[in-house]
């Protein structure tokens, strides 16, 4: 029998969620502990016994007695939850509570409180982010600073700090239902941020990017099947995701390079997602308030609803860029907008819109940039200009797939 | 077919549950094909790290074995093999080797007759 794909991974955020909550937050790093002595001890077993009939199972059993000893012996429960801490400390009650906190709805709830944690207002973003993956994701320091193309000391240090302010705010594990909307947009920023490191981000290593999408997917999954949080910006988040995801085996192809958009061999896009993202995007149309993530999800249907790159709507997809553009400005969304204009009105009409963009210089370091530029100038047939373009893009490239794909543009002027 | 024992020592643990989960997923391999082609015996037992070591003709008993981490033994398999050649031959698809650790390779049962008899 095989073990399913980051079954390890899975079960580790799914373990150290439940142990810290009933060890109380300041004691996270117990919990993490536990959690992974746990894992040791199945390694050693199975690696030679072969897997458990239920591997789960035998992985929260063995956490559970950790925790009900070090429950007994050295009375570190959670002192956040003063209802909790007395059915903890009484021998009565102990392991029915503790049996309780492992059962399957518990456990589910437990994570969502974490990731509802980890968005502590007084954490920025990118350690809100640091520590998801760390503890409910199960990453190693290591796997995430590859991940973020970030140095080993530096994430640490993030983590390290980011737990120090998680565990002093002792009131953080037990959210009331009421608390967890005025965190929501908190928690889905940081999923979103989590998913777009996954399929735009600089991490050279495509299996990694892969599983932060998985990863937010997952999590943002556990987050939807909860009616109080189900709002229709949760709804319009999950289908931007499922729709992109949808495409991220095309965003490669089968040796590693990126291909440009209008080269993605749209019969290996993923219908099962599609499906799922049009169903979820629906269900995000109701209430009154149109996010971001509304308009980003009603973009990437118009691009999964054209049978043929030549199919696409550009004009209805112009006029969502300009809705995004005014609620949420930005010199990425800009150029995005004029890239749609340039497939809709022409190369020319695009380097027009890019030159009106008033906070360009933002983009000096953004390799798709010049790479735009250069497609619109490839497009107009100024070879020369578009070589040099590439040529700019090439220089600011983040690693070895972006390097490979704009050298390939860059011939293609050549042929040209 | 004679019996050795495969005595796992010393190696490091890895550090994040996805390599844990593909170093387990190495050794369930490695012991599988093993046992496929009859060469299992028992698949033996992971040993725990803590332990009494008795000794002397006081009969004292210490905490141990405290020996280097390199030198503990953390489990055991029990092989089947045509001679000493084989079981060797057998050991060096372990994983072990991948973190620094060894396989003493012991023949069961009493010395044969041919060793000098």
């Amino acid at each position: 029998m095989d073990i399913e794909e980051h079954f390890f991974r899975h079960e580790f955020g799914r373990i150290v969620a439940t142990l810290t909550r009933l060890f109380g937050v300041r004691n996270i790093e117990l919990a993490e502990d536990v959690t992974q002595d746990a894992f040791c001890r199945a390694m050693e077993t199975w690696k030679l016994r072969g897997l458990p009939k239920n591997p789960s199972a035998w992985l929260m059993v063995t956490a559970r007695n950790r925790a009900l000893d070090i429950l007994r012996r050295e009375h570190r429960a959670a002192a956040s939850e003063p209802e909790l801490t007395r059915f903890l400390e009484s021998e009565w009650t102990l392991v029915p509570t503790v049996e309780e906190a492992f059962s399957a709805p518990a456990v589910n709830d437990s994570q969502l409180r974490m990731m509802f944690s980890c968005c502590h207002p007084g954490l920025a973003e990118e350690a809100q982010i640091a520590l998801i993956l760390r503890i409910l994701c199960g990453f190693s320091v290591k796997e995430i600073a590859q991940a973020f193309v970030s140095s080993y000391a530096a994430v640490e240090k993030r983590i390290t700090r980011a737990k120090k302010v998680l565990a002093e705010s002792r009131k953080l594990f037990d959210l009331a239902d009421a608390d967890f909307p005025a965190r929501l947009s908190a928690v889905l920023q940081a999923l979103y941020l989590l998913f777009n490191e996954g399929y735009h981000g600089s991490s050279p290593e495509a299996a990694v990017r892969v599983e932060l999408c998985e990863e937010a997917m997952r999590l943002m999954n556990l987050l939807i099947k909860r009616p109080a949080l189900v709002t229709p910006q949760s709804y319009a988040l999950a289908a931007l995701m499922y729709l992109n995801a949808a495409r991220l085996p095309t965003r490669l192809d089968g040796s590693g390079n990126l291909v440009s958009f209008v080269e993605q061999d749209r019969s290996v896009w993923n219908q099962h997602l599609i499906a799922e993202g049009q169903a979820l995007l629906d269900l995000s149309a109701s209430g009154t308030e149109l996010t971001a993530y509304h308009i980003e999800a009603a973009i990437a249907a118009m691009h999964t609803s054209a049978a043929r790159s030549e199919d696409t709507d550009w004009k209805q997809i112009v006029s969502l860029y300009d809705m995004l553009m005014a609620i949420q400005p930005s010199p990425v969304i800009a150029l995005n907008r004029a890239i749609a204009i340039a497939q809709r009105d022409g190369p020319e009409r695009g380097l027009q819109e890019i030159r009106a963009i008033h906070d360009l210089h933002r983009l000096s370091t953004y390799p798709f940039y010049p790479a735009t530029l250069g497609e619109l100038e490839l497009r107009r047939g100024n070879y020369p200009l578009a070589k040099a373009h590439f040529a700019t893009a090439l220089s600011l490239a983040r690693n070895a797939t972006e390097r490979k794909f704009l050298r390939r543009r860059m011939d293609t002027c050549k042929e040209s | 077919m004679n019996e050795f024992v495969y005595l796992y020592r010393g190696y490091e643990q890895p550090a994040s549950p996805e390599e844990m989960q593909q170093k387990t997923a190495k050794w369930m391999t490695w012991l599988k094909d093993l046992s496929d082609k009859g060469h299992v015996k028992s698949l033996g037992d992971p040993l725990q790290p803590n332990g009494k070591v008795v000794k002397g003709a006081k009969k004292q008993v210490f905490d141990g074995p405290y020996l280097e981490a390199k030198d503990v033994v953390g489990g055991y398999s029990i092989i089947a093999a045509r001679d000493m050649e084989q079981a060797v031959k057998f050991s060096l698809g372990c994983p072990i080797f991948e973190d620094g650790g060894s396989v003493e390779v012991r023949p069961i049962g009493p010395p044969e007759l041919s060793d000098g008899y």
